[in-house]
């Protein structure tokens, strides 16, 4: 047996500008994380170990539904309109203080125009109609009776990342900036299955998807894409939906602008073409500088961020850490991202945490040794389309510049899928930066 | 549908096609769980008003009722005396649309291509703490008021299911669809 010797080619090589180190590091091959920062073994000794005392007492009973740890208080939501004044609610992803990739339920990002609908699925009731053979209505035991899917897919809101569009960066963590995006695994029925049970008018290019709640809330969707992917979603990651995302029974169109995920779904009427609902020609339009909007701008592009470290999340000295986020395309899987210390003048790509899944958020890993000056870190996602996320600076160019610095939790853009940048100091405080 | 999860659905269907001796047509109508509801059953639900005004009830109101209407349901707690803004957004206004001084306001004058789309929204969403309340004749009405607010119509137009879906919209000709071609 031969004895391998070490070799200095045995550590993670840098692979970028400002110490990003070798993605092949995180995955077991070949390449030790060790030797990669000299002041790793300068810590100062551990103290002498003890038991708490909750290994010397018994403990509590288990609860019937688990709850997190009374330690983790702090990974909560943050809410727009807590007392339900009568505007919209919205409620954002702690994506800094969370990891993997599937969005817990009572953490999923919500946007409700009318507070949280509670609705009683004894007396719902879901009706197809319009141009179709036979109008049909279904309780929820009817539709529970229909063959199922499982799928993972995300979530976003057309106006999350609004904040990115603004004059000066808006100092705030990336909750308040990209938490309106979520990831679950959603079962239901295809509702292809029941079009074609209802019989679908070929005159019908169209259909309106409506809610139960306060405003009855619609949206016209394509029948493409509803023949194609769209669920009739009863379960969020396996129980039953939450109510804030549409208890019993909500539309699911993956890669699609949330909004049209329509909530508490009541009613899908087929139609020759767009209703014109006030979320399909006032919001969810894009006002571009020639005074045109565009309309009907439906898959969430391919997006990323980074998790941690950002803003909230400050670094503590020199060394190890690894850089974590979420990418993201309604277009398909993503198939790279790319990671820049430098404020992108080098990249390098990020480990993919397997699996990757077509519409789903996908986390990237990227190893890296600070060396404790100042740095710019950015993610840039490609898809499987070949669709690259893009600059900051290219997207203005498309849609004008912004005019001012709005308040964080404003909608003044839609679909805004740039890159952001996280400026580290020397002190390890980590910020918004625009690069 | 990935081609897989399509072809695993089409063996279900075939499954189940066997499984109780059907042929293959009658398979593809699939378990037929839902039951028939006639027209008239489901007109409660059956708002949606197209931008042709297919769907408009029958009704009428003028711009003088509609204010009456505001005044009764409280409206200018939530966007103002005379439609002038609050938390709910104001009702009238809105500067060009391609200025470049500062972030314009989507609002009706300036914005909305329909006037069809004021009816439906106010007959399904408001007023907000009591939605689907106004009669028919009180959402025609208001919409009127809100129309002649923006001097789109004028004080005596009435507003019923002939005359709204011929409002001309100032921004009519605003928007240029991303789908299907850009997606």
């Amino acid at each position: 047996m031969r004895v391998r010797k070490p070799r200095h080619s045995d550590s993670p090589p840098t692979v970028a500008g400002n110490g990003l180190l070798d993605r092949r590091a995180l995955l077991g091959r070949g390449i030790a994380l060790a030797g990669a920062v000299g002041t790793s073994l300068t810590s100062a000794a551990a103290e002498p170990l003890t038991n708490g005392p909750w290994s010397m007492a018994p403990g509590v009973p288990v609860p019937p539904y688990g709850q997190p740890s009374k330690f983790e208080k702090k990974v909560v939501r943050t809410l727009s309109n807590p007392n339900l004044e009568p505007r919209g609610s919205a409620a954002r992803t702690p994506h800094h203080l969370l990891n993997g990739t599937i969005t817990p339920n009572g953490l999923h990002f919500v946007i409700a125009r009318g507070g949280e609908t509670n609705v009683d699925p004894d007396q719902h009731r879901f009706v197809i109609h319009g141009l179709v053979k036979q109008p049909m209505v279904y309780t929820l035991d009817a539709l529970h009776r229909y063959p199922m899917v499982s799928r993972i897919t995300f979530l976003e809101c057309g106006g999350n990342s609004a904040p990115l569009y603004s004059k000066e960066p808006i100092q705030a963590s990336v909750q308040a900036i990209h938490g309106l995006s979520s990831c679950a695994e959603w079962s239901g029925v295809l509702l292809s299955t029941l079009l074609e049970e209802v019989g679908v008018d070929p005159k019908a290019k169209w259909l309106i998807a409506e809610g139960a709640d306060l405003p009855t809330m619609n949206r016209s969707i394509p029948i493409a894409k509803a023949m194609d992917d769209a669920m009739i979603a009863l379960y969020q990651n396996g129980e039953a939906l939450n109510p804030s995302n549409g208890y019993p029974m909500r539309l699911l169109l993956p890669g699609y602008e949330g909004n049209m995920n329509v909530k508490w779904l009541r009613r899908i009427k087929l139609v020759e073409s767009p209703v014109m609902a006030i979320n399909e020609t006032k919001q969810y339009t894009i006002l571009l500088p020639s005074g045109k909007a565009w309309q009907f701008y439906f898959p969430q592009e391919v997006k990323s961020f980074i998790t941690q470290p950002s803003p909230g999340l400050n670094m503590a000295g020199p060394g190890f850490y690894e850089i974590s986020g979420i990418a993201y395309s309604g277009n398909g899987r993503i198939s790279k991202v790319d990671v820049s210390a430098d404020g992108g003048k080098s990249w390098a790509p990020a480990a993919l945490q397997e699996p990757v899944l077509s519409k789903a958020f996908t986390r990237f890993r990227m190893p890296w040794s600070w060396d404790g000056r100042p740095v710019i870190l950015q993610s840039r996602a490609t898809d499987e389309a070949g669709n690259v996320q893009p600059t900051r600076d290219a997207l203005i160019a498309e849609r004008g510049p912004p005019r001012g610095t709005p308040n964080v939790a404003a909608f003044t853009m839609e679909h805004f899928n740039a890159i952001t940048s996280w400026g580290v100091d020397d002190k390890g405080e980590v910020s918004h930066v625009y690069a | 549908m990935s081609t897989l999860e399509k072809v695993v659905h089409v063996k279900f269907c075939a499954a189940i096609a066997v499984i109780f001796g059907l042929s293959a047509a009658n398979a593809a109508d699939g378990p037929h769980f839902g039951q028939p509801i006639s027209a008239a059953d489901l007109a409660p639900w059956d708002i949606s008003v197209g931008p042709d005004g297919v769907g408009l009830p029958p009704g009428s109101g003028t711009p003088a009722q509609g204010a009456v209407v505001y005044a009764d349901h409280g409206c200018a707690a939530c966007h103002g005396d005379n439609g002038t803004g609050g938390p709910g957004g104001p009702l009238v206004g809105g500067g060009p649309l391609n200025a470049t001084d500062r972030t314009p306001e989507k609002l009706i004058g300036n914005y909305w291509p329909y006037a069809t789309t004021i009816f439906d929204f106010v007959r399904r969403a408001m007023p907000w703490q009591q939605p689907k309340t106004l009669t028919n004749d009180e959402s025609y009405a208001v919409t009127a008021y809100i129309l002649a607010l923006n001097k789109i119509i004028g004080e005596n137009d009435v507003m019923n299911a002939e005359t709204l879906p011929k409002v001309q919209m100032p921004n009519r000709d605003g928007f240029v669809s991303r789908y299907p071609d850009k997606h």
